[in-house]
């Protein structure tokens, strides 16, 4: 997995590439929580997200509280349908701000 | 030697790329769609070994693989028993706030493959994952 962020003044947005598992998760939260210190939106293009397990979910949904609990916002786009399938499995497609097409 | 279809390595994080590229050479004839499933099981009941079965220890892990018109996965570990089929499944339908970090990994398996099979044989943890073709 390769995360790459761009900041536009107070927004943060991550490019994640590749796959979220239980060994690239833990870099993203990393980056992720590091982010909504300091930027008040986070935005992330899952475009190229090949699949994500239990691990990245637990990573998203940890950005997600933590933003609600801090005034914040986290939206993720371009969402793959073999990701959203996952998102929809799990509940998680009505719990995360999910920009559709 | 292990049969080609055979992987048996030490249960610790820094073996999960090892696991995933014998995993990824074994279905490389699958459609992407199962890649995806079968990788994300493995994942699951792979990081669920690495920090349950042999805790505060490691231990051995064999994976096999056998494609047919079925894929049939299995793992087996001599770690405390433990089967993960009467892990209470998670409601997804609660809120946000009441939602727990976590939970999620055998629901996702449950919800990909086709069944999931439990065995603890002469001291051994059996899972057994199928996913029809």
């Amino acid at each position: 997995m390769i995360v790459t962020i761009m900041k536009e003044s107070d927004v943060s947005i991550f490019l994640v590439e590749g796959k979220l598992d239980s060994s690239t998760s833990p870099k993203l939260q990393e980056k992720l929580m590091l982010a909504l210190n300091e930027a008040k939106k986070i935005r992330m293009d899952f475009k190229d997200v090949e699949y994500i397990s239990s691990a990245g979910l637990r990573v998203l949904l940890l950005g997600e509280k933590t933003a609600r609990a801090t005034g914040k916002s986290m939206t993720i786009y371009n969402v793959p349908d073999r990701v959203m399938s996952i998102f929809t499995m799990t509940g998680f497609a009505d719990m995360l701000n999910i920009e559709t097409k | 030697m292990l049969p080609e279809n055979e992987l048996l390595i030490e249960s610790i994080p820094e073996n999960h790329s090892m696991v995933m590229d014998f995993v990824d050479s074994q279905i490389s004839d699958c459609p992407d769609d199962v890649k995806d499933q079968i990788n994300i099981a493995v994942d699951e009941i792979y990081s669920n070994i690495v920090q349950y079965a042999y805790h505060p220890e490691t231990g051995g892990v064999k994976i096999r693989i056998t494609v047919t018109d079925v894929i049939i996965l299995e793992f087996e570990d001599k770690g405390i028993p433990y089967n993960p089929l009467t892990e209470e499944t998670p409601d997804i339908n609660k809120p946000i706030e009441e939602r727990p970090l976590g939970g999620l990994g055998v629901f996702m398996v449950k919800k990909l493959m086709d069944s999931v099979e439990y065995k603890r044989v002469g001291g051994k943890n059996l899972l057994i994952l199928r996913k029809k073709l």
